[in-house]
């Protein structure tokens, strides 16, 4: 299953994010480094299923968004991918991003953001959890292509139109 | 926008015909109706006026798991104290939007006319009192209403009272889960039939046709559910003045007690203001009006306003729903849209008194969405938490086994959801209570809102007549559930006493001044120029969504006080 940046910008919608302003400088990026993407995108590859693809394009859509949408603070993303990754090292020796998905889970796992509450304004786990996993959980299961993972085409939040209501399974 | 709140401005007119207190249907409404005629109108609403472009973050708030239902549309804190005495707990702010709009911002949208029993409910049966009006009195409002609000909806329902044209837009098609039950009530012989609803079908007025959100309760960032924020701007550009943020305090009467002078109000600012007019409507639902009566008294009005029946307040009702909710062997197709499709009306009017009248309604939304199973999961201290509080539930120490490893992502999380997610259905009924005196609104003088005002206490109890329905109704979902084409998985009965914010009854109707608040005008029996528009006129509520009788009964009062100014 293929992630694309539509699916990004409709799971922006779906936070609320108006995505009009996004889809205009799809082709003019560079407000988000690529040491932010690039660490996004290696959690993404650890809480996202594997069998979905299109991650990098998924997530630069979808980080160009928030930056252009609420607000949202990038430098909390980017300090919080610091401190992973500084564990990351610690722990391994080598950088989040080169580390394998199975090594990275065990990171995100040893900093504890398996096991804390997701809170905006909590601990550092805290922050990790709301703003790193579930975010990125959020954006997909709230996209098309997320929700058809598990048998639903038009996800809450996600303004699909008044058909997908009216069919059965796709197994009958 | 906070600084926006210290531009605008918020002091108060001159010359004003008619003021009316709040800004959800009634006054919305009445306002727009009353501009229209030429008439200077302004609205003083208490909570804020709301950006359009705010329901996507709004609607987000909805959705993720660290904002409470609250945060949506800023409800709670000093301005919304409330005490609950009664022996259900009342969570007053969960029921009711204050702003521009009021509770239309979060309502469902099913709209339905009350059928003629509900107006006779002690002629036909005995019970509680009959209004002073009936269907026929209100049929033509009901017909404006629909028209107003935009409602599609087709006339298939062979329950409901006449209708005399067809509805302003076609009806929502049925669901695919609708299908599953409508098999299972025609081996019952239980008529099943389409939902009116306020929500655009196509294209209505200048707002857009539904595009499938599926967040209309609490907000519907599309604007095609109907909000009165929609009158709100008709009526400004009527030339109606909507001052938001303006909390009215209390209303000042003349030396004779028969005549009220001016609503005083506050505003962010700290100022006092007093609004003159010649006529003053309150508008502000079934708890806040009887409320404001109680904190305008006065040496001629001791017991408050419009009190001289000594019932403001009393008879309080709220629309008690019950759940039967489970897993069926295959897929549903649950949380694809927010609205629900198919309603059975069969058990409205009943023969005798009791059981009671109830309202089948069957659900699109059963179960958790995909993506509350993956932000929801526990942690293992709240799982923990959690086995303290129900540590019978074997169910609840499986979970805390899995959760030990902290949460799934992942492939596992994929499985989770797949697992949990798509076989949930769930039926519902709206459940009739009657009129009862220790249901009602007092005054909490112990305790003061942001304003120093006495914050309302609302005293609601179990009903023997609701009691008895839910019995009935249980039986009837039960035995639906029961002759289904498939295998149930698990179901379990669950009872909403505290309601779904169906305010009504708490300064009801009448033609005797000794035991009713206001005549069937709305005027209030006591004061000359006070007008009561709100379903706290409701001598009873039937089972139904009463927004479309609150609107119809707005556009009549509206009408009877045009011809007075």
């Amino acid at each position: 299953m293929e992630l694309t940046r539509r699916d990004a910008l409709l799971a922006l919608s779906a936070m609320g994010i108006a995505a009009g302003g996004v889809a205009q400088q799809l082709g003019d990026r560079g407000t988000v480094s690529a040491e932010v993407t690039d660490g996004t995108v290696a959690v993404a590859e650890v809480v996202f299923p594997s069998s979905v693809s299109g991650n990098r394009e998924f997530v630069e859509t979808y980080l160009d968004g928030r930056t252009e949408g609420d607000g949202y603070s990038l430098e909390e993303i980017a300090s919080l991918l610091d401190t992973i990754d500084r564990e990351a090292k610690r722990s391994t020796g080598r950088s989040f991003t080169d580390l394998t998905p199975s090594k990275r889970d065990d990171v995100l796992r040893e900093i504890g953001a398996a096991k804390a509450y997701p809170d905006p304004d909590g601990t550092v786990p805290q922050r990790i959890r709301y703003y790193l996993v579930n975010d990125l959980l959020y954006a997909l299961y709230s996209s098309p292509t997320g929700g058809e993972l598990v048998g639903n085409e038009n996800p809450v939040g996600h303004p699909g139109g008044r058909e997908a209501y009216q069919e059965g399974p796709d197994d009958e | 926008m906070s600084d926006a709140a210290n531009v605008v401005d918020r002091t108060p007119s001159e010359r004003v015909d008619v003021c009316i207190v709040g800004a959800g249907p009634a006054g919305a409404l009445m306002a727009d109706k009353l501009a229209a005629g030429g008439h200077d109108v302004v609205v003083l609403e208490a909570g804020k006026r709301f950006d359009f472009e705010s329901r996507l973050r709004r609607m987000k708030r909805s959705i993720r798991p660290a904002y409470d239902d609250l945060d949506v549309w800023d409800m709670g804190g000093p301005r919304d104290d409330f005490n609950s005495s009664g022996e259900i707990f009342y969570p007053l702010n969960h029921k009711r939007v204050k702003g521009i709009g009021g509770s239309t911002l979060h309502w469902g949208g099913r709209v339905a006319r009350l059928p003629e029993k509900d107006f006779e409910m002690q002629s036909r049966y005995g019970l509680a009192s009959d209004w002073p009006i009936n269907y026929d009195d209100l049929q033509p409002y009901y017909a404006r209403a629909e028209r107003e609000l935009g409602v599609a909806g087709v006339d298939d329902n062979p329950f409901a009272p006449p209708r005399e044209q067809p509805f302003p837009m076609e009806a929502f098609p049925r669901s695919y889960s609708d299908s599953l039950f409508e098999q299972a009530c025609e081996k019952l012989d239980i008529t099943t039939h389409s939902v009116p609803q306020a929500r655009n079908s196509e294209p209505y007025q200048d707002r857009s046709a539904c595009v499938g959100y599926g967040t209309c309760q609490p907000v519907c960032p599309s604007g095609a559910k109907y909000s009165a924020d929609v009158h709100v701007r008709k009526a400004e550009s009527e030339g109606a003045r909507v001052i938001d943020q303006a909390a009215v305090q209390r209303l000042e009467h003349d030396d004779s007690g028969e005549t009220v002078t001016a609503a005083v109000y506050r505003t962010p600012d700290g100022e006092t203001h007093r609004q003159t007019a010649r006529q003053f409507v309150l508008a502000a639902g079934g708890i806040e009006i009887p409320r404001l009566l109680l904190l305008s008294e006065s040496p001629s009005h001791p017991d408050g306003l419009a009190n001289s029946s000594g019932t403001v307040g009393k008879f309080f009702m709220e629309s008690p729903y019950i759940h039967l909710i489970g897993q069926l062997d295959r897929r549903t197709r649950q949380n694809l849209i927010g609205l629900g499709t198919m309603e059975s009306h069969q058990f409205y009017t009943p023969e005798e008194a009791e059981p009671g009248s109830f309202k089948i309604e069957f659900g699109l939304g059963a179960g958790p969405t995909p993506a509350q199973l993956a932000l929801e999961q526990r942690t293992p201290l709240e799982g923990m938490l959690d086995t303290m509080r129900n540590p019978t539930s074997v169910g609840q120490w499986s979970e805390n086994a899995r959760n030990l490893g902290g949460i799934e992502w992942g492939d596992d999380l994929l499985a989770n959801i797949r697992e949990q997610y798509g076989n949930y259905f769930s039926i519902s009924a709206e459940i009739e209570v009657l009129p009862r005196v220790e249901n009602r609104v007092t005054l909490d003088r112990s305790t003061t809102d942001a304003y120093g005002k006495p914050i309302p206490d609302v005293s609601w109890n179990r009903d023997p007549h609701a009691e008895r329905t839910i019995e009935r109704a249980f039986e009837v979902l039960e035995s639906i559930v029961d002759n289904l084409d498939a295998d149930v998985r698990e179901k379990h009965r669950s009872v909403l006493w505290n309601g779904v914010g169906h305010h009504s009854g708490t300064t009801r109707m009448g033609t005797d001044p000794g035991n009713s608040v206001v005549d069937p005008q709305l005027r209030t029996h006591d004061l000359t120029n006070l007008y009561l528009v709100s379903s706290s006129v409701f001598v009873t509520s039937g089972a139904m969504q009463p927004t479309l009788t609150i609107a119809a009964l707005a556009l009549r009062a509206a009408d009877h006080l045009a011809s007075k100014l």
